[in-house]
């Protein structure tokens, strides 16, 4: 049979899409297979944090692997702008998480330091900071803030021009990026894989499922398991202001461009085509505390998105046994995690196998058998 | 660039842009004014910097933002004049305090 591509990568959001750009970089012939513009997709929801602070509470080789993508997040800015021009605005100077209140600050503390306890956990340096050390760094805080934890790898990042960074590059690489493609099942046929599409079939030697929630089904086609728990998150936008937030926040961030991001809600509901006001009003409320001169802004944008979101909120990687070649790879964190996506789990699949000393921990085998630990995965 | 009517009897309002005192008149928009004032009004924009001057007129371009009386990022086409009023052309992005 004629194999049309080395690699087929079936979802081009920002994982898929940093694995495909990772495999074009190490010359494979690669085909993305993407939904269209109408799919659930948090590549154009996301808040944009490259997060590290409170990461793997319960999984300390996620603190590891989230700490190896922030130290390697620089390298791919610097080679996206090569290869595409694009400038994506990596800001990794640190970010705080804020508390309003004592209570608040107390449970902070608490979480920093049972991260700090936990054995084998990379050491990032996450501390609490009291109120006036906060507001050294930034002065505009509001009297409600007590204090709050910092972590010097913590950053953000112009994920939209990210994304279509990765998608210039695709060119340049020369892969296939086929929307309208939705993957409706997948065969191992004489050593190769097929995927059916409602445009006609697509061979490739391994492929590589990055369709977010949607792996959850794609999966078990190749002997695979995902089991997600998606959850909705809403973001409000102000108009552009002058720059006043040296550093972003867990959930207040302002943009490269000016505007400001407030985040992000956590919600049971998928509907992503309506918006709870009073979750919205919520989150305003908060930031508005935080730094009252928001108060101040018009809020010119919101809207809800729904997480990619295993059910444990930690990544999944793996390997099919019974289908060699096949690839499983959904996370949460898209935009935290898109370096080791590009030059680690690409190196990974364009070598045939999972490293287990990066990723082992990661398999879908610990959903087996157990009620894995649901902890603070994102 | 633009010429009162002749015609045009409305009584005079006077607002101030950027410290100078402008005669306008009653039932003008901000923008109106700004444009009959024979000024170099232009705005620069928020993210380029690239000069604006109003132009729909009807509040849906954006291209009038204004600070009007320490409010940043007013429609100016959408206020009308009131005696007094102290009106800055915005170069830039509002500031967050005002």
């Amino acid at each position: 049979m004629h194999r049309d591509y080395d690699v087929a990568v079936v979802g081009g959001g920002l994982l898929g899409s940093a694995i495909a750009w990772g495999l074009g970089r190490l010359g494979k012939t690669v085909v993305v297979l993407d939904e269209g513009d109408i799919t659930k997709r948090a590549s154009r929801a996301n808040f944009a944090l490259i997060w590290v602070q409170s990461k793997g509470l319960g999984m300390p080789a996620y603190t590891g692997w989230t700490v190896r993508a922030s130290e390697s997040w620089g390298k791919l800015a610097a080679e996206l702008q090569a290869q595409t021009g694009l400038d994506v605005c990596l800001q990794q100077n640190g970010g705080f998480h804020l508390t309003l209140g004592d209570d608040e600050f107390e449970q902070r503390g608490q979480l920093v330091t049972r991260m700090h306890n936990q054995v084998g956990a990379a050491d990032y340096r996450m501390e609490m900071m009291s109120a006036s050390e906060v507001k050294k760094r930034l002065p505009l805080i509001g009297p409600e803030v007590s204090g709050g934890s910092f972590c010097p790898l913590d950053g953000h990042v112009n994920s939209l021009r990210t994304f279509r960074a990765f998608h210039t590059g695709f060119k340049q690489f020369g892969i296939d990026y086929f929307p309208e493609r939705a993957v409706s099942a997948i065969a191992l046929d004489g050593g190769e894989f097929s995927l059916a599409t409602p445009k006609g079939e697509i061979r490739a030697g391994k492929v590589v499922l990055a369709a977010g929630n949607a792996n959850q089904t794609l999966a078990p086609m190749v002997g695979l398991s995902a089991p997600m728990g998606p959850t909705r998150g809403q973001i409000v936008v102000t108009e552009r202001t002058m720059p006043f937030l040296p550093h972003p926040l867990t959930t207040i961030r302002q943009t490269d461009e000016g505007t400001v991001m407030i985040g992000d809600s956590k919600e049971d509901e998928l509907d992503d085509r309506a918006l709870k006001h009073s979750i919205s009003a919520v989150m305003a409320d908060r930031a508005q505390r935080t730094f009252p001169h928001l108060a101040r802004l018009n809020v010119v944008r919101s809207w809800a998105g729904i997480r990619v979101m295993p059910q444990d909120g930690f990544p999944i990687y793996d390997q099919s046994e019974s289908h060699p070649g096949a690839f499983v790879a959904c996370c949460h964190s898209g935009v935290t995690l898109a370096s080791n996506h590009a030059f680690e789990i690409a190196r990974m699949v364009a070598a045939g196998a999972l490293e287990s000393k990066l990723v082992g921990a990661f398999s879908a085998s610990r959903f087996e058998g157990r009620r894995a630990a649901n902890s603070s995965g994102y | 660039m633009f010429k009162r009517s002749d015609q045009d009897k409305r009584p005079s309002v006077q607002i101030f842009v950027d410290g100078a005192a402008i005669a306008a008149r009653e039932g003008d928009t901000v923008s109106a004014a700004l444009l009959a004032s024979g000024r170099d009004v232009r705005r620069a924009t928020a993210v380029s910097g690239a000069p604006r001057l109003p132009y729909c007129m009807m509040g849906v371009c954006f291209d009038c933002l204004v600070t009007i009386d320490g409010v940043g990022n007013r429609q100016g086409c959408l206020v009308p004049v009131a005696e007094g009023m102290q009106v800055e052309i915005q170069k830039g992005k509002r500031e967050i305090g005002r």
